[in-house]
């Protein structure tokens, strides 16, 4: 069965557009070339590595600056390696952190092998029985729309949305990997000494 | 420490000079230099050793904290509180520094003001040969890494020294953990 997919680049170009301030997070691989292919700004923190960290340094972002949305976007592989992220980040129940998933239900940079979100493990669902205040799965750019106009509106929790992306390797748009000069133009932006 | 730095925490520099701590007082005196140094943010994986620093920063309603899954968690959260401006510590036990390996290229790699606690196991009066492996592992590993490695044995060094680890973490950017050794800490009663 071939459910509809979207065009993550697009899909990440219309969040970003309505971004409204947010701090970003990307996790490692294809969704840091998204973030990056829609804009490279001082506002965005890209992972290379660390496997696993995006959500929560968005959560601890967005616990040292509760007056400022932060949206992580990073890959179904990425998020699998912070399952229990959502345990933690739910008890946590920032109010101004949004998690969005691309899920290509592939590991993309590593050879296209399938990933255990093509195989019932749903984001959306695990974040919901974590507690999350809600979390849907989106196929459509169309629901890109409405959910831009959802993450608008203040939240009791944190969110989490699954945007189901048409496995593909796009060219790759590379963001800066010197990782201390994006931490200290990132700290600038909100105001920090570098140290 | 640097001019700008003592005036926003006047009393850090105070309390690095060699705190005269006894055994029974030195949580307390911990939770005051972590405090003096600005910290504001707290994640932990329990550990009996740091039942006292989990109390104190959980009623602390100027300090957010996170229980954890696993430790790791607690190293990206660590970074995300630096770049939205906030001075965090981990606290964890030395089984859990094996978890953190690869977490931690990202403080290294990006140069982030790291500090953990870590409690030991498996290197005095232990009883559990499964704590062995890793406590006998922790400093290596977190060497291999990157990570400075700075050790106490008893109450007051550990004071003293947690004091000038958070100084060296936040204002010189390094990343650090500080053993706090199993026979401090005494023998797990069951």
């Amino acid at each position: 069965m071939n459910l509809p997919t979207m065009d993550r680049r697009v899909a990440v170009k219309k969040l970003l557009d309505a971004r409204d301030g947010a701090l970003v997070v990307t996790g490692l691989g294809s969704p840091s070339y998204d973030v990056h292919a829609a804009g490279d700004r001082n506002d965005n923190y890209y992972l290379w590595g660390a496997m696993g960290g995006a959500a929560l340094i968005g959560l601890g972002l967005a616990q040292a600056q509760p007056g400022k949305r932060v949206m992580v976007i990073t890959g179904d592989g990425e998020q699998l390696m912070a399952f229990g992220s959502l345990a933690t980040i739910s008890v946590a129940r920032p109010k101004n952190l949004d998690l969005i998933v691309l899920d290509n239900q592939h590991f993309g940079e590593t050879g296209m092998q399938s990933s255990h979100t093509g195989k019932g493990i749903g984001f959306d669902k695990v974040a919901a029985a974590c507690g999350f205040s809600k979390t849907a799965e989106l196929r459509s750019l169309e629901e890109i729309d409405t959910l831009c106009e959802e993450l608008r509106r203040p939240a009791d929790g944190p969110r989490l949305f699954v945007l189901k992306i048409t496995a593909e390797n796009l060219p790759r748009s590379l963001p800066p990997r010197d990782a201390v000069e994006v931490k200290n133009r990132f700290r600038a932006h909100l105001g920090f000494a570098t140290c | 420490m640097t001019a700008s730095v003592e005036a926003k925490y006047p009393q850090a520099a105070a309390l690095a000079a060699a705190p005269a701590a006894s055994e029974k007082q030195w949580p307390d005196q911990v939770y005051d230099v972590l405090k003096a140094a600005g910290i504001s943010h707290m994640s932990y994986v329990p550990d009996a050793g740091h039942t006292t620093l989990i109390r104190r920063f959980s009623a602390d309603p100027e300090v957010v904290t996170n229980v954890l899954t696993t430790e790791e968690e607690g190293i990206a959260i660590a970074a995300g509180a630096w770049l939205g401006g906030k001075r965090s510590v981990v606290l964890m036990q030395s089984s859990g520094v094996g978890n953190c390996i690869n977490m931690l290229s990202l403080p290294v790699q990006a140069r982030f003001p790291l500090l953990v606690l870590v409690t030991m196991r498996g290197e005095w009066a232990e009883f559990n040969p499964w704590q062995v492996p890793m406590g006998q592992a922790t400093e290596a590993s977190l060497k291999a890494i990157g990570l400075r490695v700075l050790r106490a044995e008893t109450g007051p060094d550990l004071v003293e020294t947690v004091a000038q680890a958070a100084l060296m973490a936040f204002d010189a950017d390094q990343q650090i953990a500080v053993l706090i050794g199993q026979r401090l800490l005494g023998k797990k009663k069951w």
